[in-house]
């Protein structure tokens, strides 16, 4: 919380769209970096990402992005880019006009404008189809538009709402290599998506969402961590798994120690991840163990979500 | 005690050059959507009816046979006030201007004017000039047509009508009617949008606002644009039986107030305007 300026910060926030909830009092700091929004349809994502641009506005608390507010719009927008879930465009544009006219509305010239559209079509590999209709896009060009749309005018702040969708494999693998990149440029992705697998390789943080309320934000490993009532689960691939399994059932944290299919190493679940480790240390060192590997195996965000959100779901 | 001073401050700081340079980038991309959409082929159709009635007419009547000057200026004040004014223009600036903002939320687009970085009171502006530009084009370009047809076939008697006599001071003040018109009804119609999600029945009480406005206490007549547009038109039209309704002035004021008063009318709606769409929020699903 030391630098605010440099965060996207949500103040005891919430959002009721008549007596429906939307989102209940959501406190939040996110650092530069991918974050990922997680949570089931109806949880709050979308709510969250259209408060943080000042697309509704908060019922209840403040929002704030990098130290500006919604109502700054002349400095807030050119920090910050949307790509909406809104698969909608004004009508009987092309790709190039789409993109062209939104940076126009930025008082920038009409060179420039022209620059960053030829290198945000560039970037989203749309420069071939930019002179077409958006109209008569696939779903994928049109995901692929959007997204060009919004990092058109070079944000530092970019929020992706299911950014995936749509996309055919190649296409997810590139977005997704470049939202890595930009991660490590510095800049805050924010992004919710359904599909954890590929948002869980680029995750920063993740923020963890259900019925409106968030149920767990932070560094994947360190919300894992706090997540008590289920034991980490661990693989330790080596030589002589039984030896070893019978070796840590004697230990108090040890929940299970179960033999892997291919009968060369064990899952083991344990309340203690700590004093695992330094044991599993201890009996290499004295017992000349030959350890192939050793990773945790629910350290993820589909194990967070499956432990909050699933159907034993808690909160932390 | 420090109002004036900080409204002086606001006017110096404040960025007009980027606040003008994004009105024009709305009223750009705006037009083009008023004049070429599909939908606003009914308003071309209304708009230039009356054109190619008179145009028939001049047809009808080469050299001026079988009708005046005196009769043909009447007929074209009557066309001008009960049905430029009253109809064409009225439900014109209706279809125009309530499309500016409820297309884009019917279409879910609206959403890229309130990302980008645009102060919605600009939005505003962008969009109410950019409808005043196409409505002002299509009526405008109709009156003017409607105005030379009239008096083209009566030859070398009409244009010393025109050149020589009060007719270009009559156009003058039929186009500069026709300029407030639009934007006295494209405050009401654009502000009106804002509020309600369909028009129509809003439409039709102001409507019947604007007719019979003349039966309503002094006070609430201040509040009709047809009060003040009826006063600046340069040819009167016969007040008898039923017609007196729509064109008798019971308070006559003079265009120096007139003109001032529309506009001031058409600011606090516009005003209005602002203050409705910075508290809008996006809920096209609500819609």
């Amino acid at each position: 919380m030391s630098n605010l300026n440099n965060r996207v910060v949500f103040e005891n926030v919430s959002k009721f769209y008549g007596e429906v909830l939307g989102v209940n009092r959501v406190n939040l700091s996110l650092p530069p970096g991918v974050t990922s929004l997680v949570g089931p349809n109806g949880s709050g994502k979308t709510t969250l990402m259209n408060l943080m641009t000042g697309l509704v506005r908060p019922t209840q608390g403040t929002v704030s992005v990098l130290g500006f507010t919604a109502d700054q719009p002349e400095e807030f927008f050119r920090h910050v880019g949307y790509c909406t879930q809104f698969d909608s465009f004004p009508k009987g544009v092309t790709g190039y006009e789409f993109i062209y006219q939104n940076l126009t509305l930025r008082g920038i010239t009409k060179q420039e404008a022209h620059r960053l559209t030829c290198e945000a079509l560039e970037r989203l590999g749309m420069t071939e189809a930019a002179s077409r209709k958006v109209a008569g896009y696939s779903k994928g060009m049109r995901q692929r538009i959007r997204l060009a749309q919004a990092i058109a005018h070079h944000p530092t702040v970019m929020v992706l709402d299911e950014p995936l969708n749509g996309l055919d494999p190649m296409a997810r693998a590139e977005a997704i290599a470049l939202f890595e990149a930009l991660g490590r440029e510095g800049l805050h992705v924010i992004i919710s998506s359904h599909v954890l697998h590929e948002v869980d390789k680029i995750s920063d943080q993740v923020v963890l969402m259900s019925y409106g309320y968030v149920v767990a934000e932070g560094q994947i490993h360190g919300v894992r961590n706090e997540v008590k009532e289920h034991p980490m689960q661990i693989l330790v691939r080596c030589g002589h798994p039984s030896r070893l399994a019978a070796r840590l059932f004697s230990q108090d944290h040890v929940v299970e120690a179960r033999l892997n299919g291919d009968g060369k190493g064990i899952l083991v679940r344990t309340r203690d991840a700590g004093q695992f480790y330094q044991l599993l240390n201890r009996i290499v060192v004295e017992e000349d163990f030959a350890l192939e590997a050793v990773t945790p195996a629910d350290d993820d965000v589909n194990s967070l979500y499956q432990y909050l959100i699933g159907a034993s779901g808690g909160r932390v | 005690m420090s109002t004036i001073p900080s409204i002086r401050e606001f006017f110096r700081e404040a960025p007009w050059q980027l606040w003008t340079a994004q009105v024009f980038a709305v009223v750009r991309i705006e037009l083009k959507k008023s004049l070429w959409m599909r939908r606003s082929v009914w308003i071309y159709l209304v708009a230039f009816a009356p054109a190619f009635a008179v145009g028939l007419h001049a047809l009808n009547s080469p050299m001026g046979r079988n009708c005046s000057l005196g009769e043909d200026t009447a007929i074209l004040a009557g066309i001008f006030q009960l049905f430029y004014l009253r109809l064409g223009i009225f439900f014109g600036c209706m279809g125009l201007f309530t499309w500016l903002f409820r297309g884009e939320v019917v279409e879910k687009s609206l959403h890229y004017y309130f990302l980008a970085p645009l102060r919605r009171e600009v939005l505003v502006a962008g969009k109410f000039l950019s409808g005043v530009l196409a409505s002002v084009l299509i009526f405008g370009l109709s009156v003017l047509l409607s105005f030379t047809f009239m008096y083209a076939h009566f030859g070398a008697a009409g244009r010393a009508f025109i050149f020589d006599g009060p007719g270009l001071g009559h156009l003058t003040a039929y186009l500069g009617v026709t300029l407030l018109a639009c934007v006295g009804y494209g405050s009401l119609f654009l502000a009106l949008s804002l509020v309600v999600k369909n028009p129509i029945l809003p439409g039709i009480f102001v409507l019947c606002w604007e007719t019979f406005h003349a039966v309503l206490p002094s006070l609430l007549q201040k509040f009709s644009v047809m009060f003040y547009l009826k006063q600046l038109c340069p040819v009167s039209i016969p007040s008898e039986g039923i017609l007196a309704l729509f064109t008798v002035v019971a308070e006559p004021v003079s265009p120096w107030i007139a003109v001032p008063g529309l506009l001031t009318l058409c600011v606090a709606i516009l005003v209005f305007a602002c203050a409705r769409i910075r508290r809008t929020e996006i809920s096209y699903l609500a819609d």
